[in-house]
């Protein structure tokens, strides 16, 4: 895992590698300045001699503003790295994105690819700051200091060696126990998080029912259960700060004591004493700080997981080596079409589906849900691949085909319609990134959307916001389909895509398509009997299987399904604004 | 890692370089100066911690000046055994060293006393940090759930949502350790210039005007990364923005192949916000070595002024003054750093206590003089109804009277609008003179197009919204007299859009009444024929539904939300018929369900269904705010006026 997010670092290597080196010169000088006090003292103030003072003064001004050079310059190149990093994540996982097919999609969540996105790249991104400059100074410290502590006095730097022993024994069980508390806090924590998020989504239905105590009430148990796991947490870490206190007033102890009768038995200086109290602190902290890197990285390693899951997920839709690059027409063929959302194991969102439809038919399908339409609809433009049978348009296999042709040339509106930030004409060219206001206006006028454009002050300038809240349910229909005829496609697919227009508009758009793309193959999936009883042919579907296929007469004769949803919905359990209809279109 | 980093904190802080959370921390250098209004926020923290946690907080006080006492007693050790002991025992032939040895182990007592009391500061200052944050979780929760439907509609989700996250996190640092330290650092280098001072006089203005500096290049840099983390949250709310929109059309995206297009302009975002990160965290990161080394200065200087001083002789300096007072300086200048640090993280906290308080203080559903309640009622043989605490499904309005007694009005279910107007914003109003009755027992259809205004009316019945102008009467009483819950308690509601809690299929049917048994909640769920499909589920009504019942199809979700309501049994239904996105047979066995349910109960209903709409007892054809026709089915048909228009299919437009 480590070494495949390490590949992302990319052309900000360089800067990677700099910011250990320059974090090593930082550390060295850090080091040393202690050891020129000393001599400041020893050699200068102890001796009385001011040239000394001078001369080491300047020494240790020098490499003060050497180890600032140092300093900055590892930062600058930390921080350079680490958003660099967090750039290469981000792209590489939104390109990787761009090539999933739905099934990939599916298996993440939206939701889940966000904060993938976000939240974790964010962490790692602080993570390997943290790694580059911290993990690299951490150990120098230690090591430089405690080889500065030999220099100084062999026997006295025993001392440090038995506290480091004491605390590193400590802290690695306090740190070990705290990780796997840690887990916890974080899963107690988003279990609270999600609660406040239903709660402001449902917020009606809690009103409505009165169950605001009762809310209140699960929510404080949540917020009781994330505090005692929290104080629990921070109780065993707070144990840390007394143990390093007097492992670190031990050792002032034990120095002051053998350092008085080192001094006096004339092996030690005064000034090497103060020296020694200065790495005793260097070396304690360095051992803190690794502890705490060691937390870091573990707490790391779940996001860095998480990405790593879509860096390496594979779309499992891609083009053939030689794809065919025209869509000949519009016809389609399902030869023993057999579908799993899953992998194979064994409920078949569509079985053994065997039936062809002509260039320029118009098609319903209706079913219940879950019957395996919009799936039907999916299959022919390749947003998933068969798993028995195969798919032609045209008469090719669509998995013979250069995807982008094909969906170029099958264009499907569909049940959850997106709109995106930007003007009306922005969004219609999506379908067509040169159509010009002409063209739009033509695709409007087929989608009956050109009414309410019309209406708006600034027409089809007029922005969309973010998910097209400004817009109605049927309007933003009506503005995907339109976008969906820019394309000018050889098949239109319409998945229950005018349920929120009325049933006149409904009719209209009917009407249009009928009069304006006639050789266009149109398939129009619907809920409503009326939205599909007059097309050519209508496909009835019950779990996964057609279980009629025939004109709307025909149907109403052979097929009991079709005719009882047919007699259901005709005798008032349709749509209300449906009756007046009545197949006039 | 926020959230990490908030929890790990700066526990450990003897180190300085750690505290205060290592590098990259965006809230750390957020501001440079305090907000407007900031102290009085800060003020306002300080009491919420303050007012339950007076003595823990006393307790705080003493340990810290306590501990920072003695740390600096061990600083200045030092001088003490150089000057007291190292120097005259080097100058006698047969040096002893008891004196030392009874010297030291009073030294370890006194620093033993400081251990144990930064460890008991430690220990309460978690249980006042987590427990205020305990405490604000609870009192947001518990405010939120309070405000009025209005105020979700106005406030994007996600940014309430960052209140609870962010927001409280910020608090976090800042009661549990900002203040704390803030403290300590205070305090400790308040008697460090005072030894200092005791030390050497000259040495300590020396030092006092070098930290100026250091102060001052903190406060320049600080205010330099504040700008770019700005606008690095900025370009990172952009960023968020871009690839939420984009994943959500993500299916659009890929059946218009427009994947190379998203792909560049993420990539304009993603380098801008790498820049702008890079930016910060390059300032931010550059104020320690600059510190540290700005405190390396003081030092150099020190040991040459001190120096030359000591070897003048003007002012008596004895060596281990000298070396004592370095030692000092060093531990003055660090909390100096620290200190401007904390200050940058008390400033980020100010921002998000702004937030937090700002929610905490949205005016909640204000309940007026509302004085009436719904109570449990006994009828008498003679019809007499006198108040219960069983359940007898039979329900009465208790209104108070001036003279302490109680009247009890027979709860019929007769809903009345007189005049009323209504709208959500200032400029535009949706409904416009309203006038309804509904008497016990009937069913009202409103049918109209989308934004007729259906929806609005029945907000306003159950009083999810207050209306502007006129007045609606439940069984004769005034709704503005009732106190909320004891209102919605009578009407049960079904709505359109259907939210479903995280739990079992039982647990969100029991959600109509806490106190059904399973038996009631089945038998609910049968009367409206959503057994059926439960108990073919994998765990049946023990199925647990997560994220909104995500693994339901939408009919399945509807029928377990009008089970909901069916268990509750309300006197008064609202129903919002779901429209087409349910499939033709489930949608039958929902309209069977809620036909069940409306039997006997005054019945408000958004019409979809033909069925509905011509069963109705009185239908309200709606249309821009208005009530523009009423009457019974056949009655309208006669009026041929839009209704007819709508049900004959004639062109209205």
């Amino acid at each position: 895992m480590v070494k495949k997010l390490l590949r992302r670092v990319g052309r900000f290597k360089t800067a990677s590698m700099l910011t250990p080196i320059f974090t090593t010169l930082e550390v060295i000088m850090g080091v040393l300045i202690p050891y020129v006090t000393a001599w400041i003292i020893d050699r200068g103030i102890m001796q009385g001699n001011m040239k000394n003072v001078y001369l080491y003064g300047g020494i240790m001004i020098v490499m003060a503003a050497l180890s600032m050079t140092f300093g900055i310059l590892s930062g600058k190149f930390s921080a350079f790295a680490s958003s660099g990093f967090a750039y290469n994540l981000r792209d590489a996982m939104f390109k990787n994105i761009q090539t999933f097919s739905f099934s990939n999609i599916d298996k993440f969540s939206t939701a889940g690819l966000i904060t993938r996105m976000t939240t974790d790249v964010n962490h790692l991104q602080n993570a390997f700051q943290m790694i580059l400059r911290i993990s690299v100074r951490a150990p120098l410290n230690l090591v430089f200091s405690i080889f500065m502590c030999v220099f100084i006095n062999m026997r006295m730097s025993l001392i440090f060696i038995i506290a480091m022993v004491i605390l590193g024994t400590s802290l690695y069980f306090i740190i070990s126990k705290t990780v796997k508390l840690f887990t916890q806090v974080f899963s107690k924590y988003d279990d609270m998080n999600k609660s406040v998020q239903e709660n402001i989504s449902a917020i009606r239905v809690v009103k409505a029912f009165v169950r605001e105590d009762y809310e209140n009430k699960k929510f404080a148990r949540a917020a009781n259960g994330l505090y005692k796991l929290y104080v629990g947490t921070e109780k065993l870490m707070a144990i840390n700060h007394p143990v390093m206190s007097m492992v670190v007033y031990g050792c002032i102890i034990a120095l002051s004591w053998f350092g008085a009768h080192f001094i006096v038995a004339g092996d030690l200086s005064t000034g090497q004493l103060t020296s020694l109290f200065t790495y005793v602190m260097t070396i304690l902290n360095s051992l803190m700080m690794l502890s705490m890197i060691f937390v870091q990285m573990t707490m790391s390693a779940a996001s860095g997981k998480r990405i790593v899951e879509v860096l390496d997920e594979q779309a499992d839709v891609t083009n053939p080596e030689h794809p065919v690059m025209e869509v000949p027409d519009g016809s389609i063929k399902f030869n023993h079409v057999s579908f799993s959302y899953g992998n194979n194991n064994g409920e078949y969102a569509i079985k053994d589906i065997d039936l062809s439809i002509k260039s320029g038919e118009t098609i319903g399908v209706i079913g219940g849900t879950g019957c395996g339409k919009s799936t039907l609809a999916n299959l022919i433009c390749r947003l998933y691949d068969v798993n028995k049978g195969s798919v032609e348009v045209g008469g090719i296999d669509v998995r013979s085909y250069d995807m982008e042709r094909l969906r170029n040339e099958v264009s499907m509106v569909l049940q959850n319609n997106v709109l995106f930030s930007g003007s009306i004409i922005d969004n219609l060219r999506w379908g067509k990134s040169d159509a010009t206001l002409e063209e739009c206006q033509e695709a409007c006028r087929m989608a009956v959307a050109d009414e309410f454009i019309d209406r708006m002050i600034d027409g089809y300038d007029t922005m969309i916001e973010q998910n097209g809240n400004n817009v109605s349910g049927g309007q933003k229909q009506r503005l995907c389909i339109a976008r969906a005829l820019l394309k000018r496609p050889k098949i239109l697919i319409l998945d229950d895509s005018t349920s929120a227009c009325d049933t006149a508009t409904d009719a209209k758009i009917r009407k249009a398509f009928k009069e304006d793309i006639p050789n266009t193959t149109k398939i129009i999936i619907a809920q409503r009997i009326l939205s599909v009883q007059d097309a050519d042919r209508i496909i009835v579907m019950q779990s996964g299987q057609v279980v009629g296929f025939d004109t709307h007469e025909h149907l109403l004769e052979t097929c009991d399904i079709y005719s009882d949803i047919y007699h259901t919905q005709m005798e008032g359990a349709g749509d209300f604004d449906e009756k007046r209809k009545g197949g006039a279109a | 890692m926020k959230k990490f980093k908030r929890i790990l904190g700066v526990r450990m802080d003897v180190g300085g370089r750690m505290r205060g959370g290592g590098p990259g921390n965006p809230g750390r250098f957020a501001n440079a100066s305090m907000p407007e209004g900031g102290w009085a926020t800060l003020k306002r923290v300080m009491r919420y911690v303050g007012v339950h946690n007076k003595w823990s907080l006393v307790i705080v006080v003493l340990c810290i000046i306590v501990s920072s006492i003695t740390s600096l007693v061990s600083t200045m050790f030092i001088r003490t055994l150089i000057d007291d002991y190292v120097l005259p025992l080097t100058q006698t032939v047969n040096p002893d060293f008891k004196p030392l040895a009874v010297t030291l182990v009073k030294l370890a007592a006194i620093l033993m006393v400081g251990v144990i009391c930064s460890y008991t500061n430690n220990r309460i200052m978690i249980n006042v940090g987590q427990g205020t944050l305990r405490r604000l979780r609870i009192d947001l929760f518990r405010h939120m759930e309070s405000l009025p439907v209005k105020y979700f509609d106005q406030h994007a989700h996600g940014d309430i949502m960052s209140v609870y996250s962010n927001d409280v996190d910020t608090l976090r640092q800042l009661v549990g350790q900002s203040i704390p330290q803030v403290f300590n650092t205070i305090f400790s280098l308040v008697i460090t210039i005072a030894c200092m001072i005791e030390l050497s006089v000259p040495l300590t203005v020396l030092t006092i005007v070098m930290s100026f500096v250091m102060v001052f290049t903190t406060r320049k840099l600080g205010a330099r990364s504040a700008k770019y983390f700005t606008s690095q949250q900025r370009s990172l709310g952009a960023t968020n923005g871009f690839i939420e929109e984009m994943l959500s059309g993500q299916k659009i995206v890929k059946s218009f192949c427009h994947e190379d297009e998203a792909i560049a302009q993420f990539e304009v975002l993603n380098e801008q916000l790498r820049s702008n990160t890079y930016n910060a965290n390059k300032t931010a990161n550059i104020v320690m070595p600059v510190n540290g080394n700005l405190g390396n200065l003081i030092y150099v200087l020190c040991a040459i002024i001190g120096a030359l001083i000591s070897l003048s002789g003007h002012i008596e300096l004895t060596v281990g003054t000298l070396v004592s007072f370095l030692t000092l300086s060093k531990s003055f200048t660090q909390p100096i750093s620290h200190l401007s640090q904390q200050v940058n993280s008390v400033m980020s906290a100010v921002a998000g206590a702004t937030r937090v308080f700002n929610l905490l203080d949205e005016p909640s559903e204000n309940e007026g003089q509302a004085n009436v309640s719904l109570v449990n009622v006994e009828e008498g043989q003679d019809g007499s109804l006198s108040e219960t605490k069983k359940r007898t499904d039979k329900w009465a309005w208790k209104r108070p009277g001036t003279d302490g007694t109680f009247q009890l009005i027979r709860q019929q279910g007769k809903i009345e609008l007189f005049n009323v107007d209504f709208s959500y914003t200032e400029d535009t109003q949706v409904l416009f003179d309203i006038m309804l009755t509904a008497y016990p027992g009937q069913k009202i259809a409103l049918v109209g197009g989308t934004g007729a205004g259906k929806t609005t009316i029945t907000n306003l019945i159950n009083r999810f919204y207050d209306i502007q102008d006129g007045n609606i009467y439940y069984d004769g009483i005034d709704i503005k007299d009732i106190q909320r819950e004891h209102l919605r308690r009578s009407l049960g509601m079904v709505l359109q859009e259907t939210h479903l809690f995280t739990g079992t299929v039982m647990d969100n049917i029991r959600y109509g009444r806490l106190d059904a048994t399973d038996e009631e909640c089945i038998a609910a769920a049968e009367l409206v024929n959503a057994d059926d499909f439960i108990v073919r589920l994998a765990d049946g009504y023990n199925t647990w539904l997560a994220g909104d019942g995500t693994n339901l199809s939408q009919g399945e979700r509807q029928l377990i939300a009008i089970a909901r309501a069916a268990v509750a049994n309300p006197p008064a239904l609202i129903l919002d018929e779901a429209t087409s996105s349910i499939d033709t047979r489930t949608e039958r066995l929902v309209q069977e369900g809620m036909d069940l349910l409306m039997k006997g109960r005054t019945t408000l209903v958004i019409a979809h269904r033909l069925s509905t709409v011509r069963n109705a007892d009185c239908i309200m054809v709606m249309e821009r705010g208005r009530i523009i026709e009423h009457g019974t089915h056949d009655e309208l048909i006669a009026q041929k006026g839009k209704y007819y228009q709508l049900y004959t299919g004639n062109q209205i437009e």
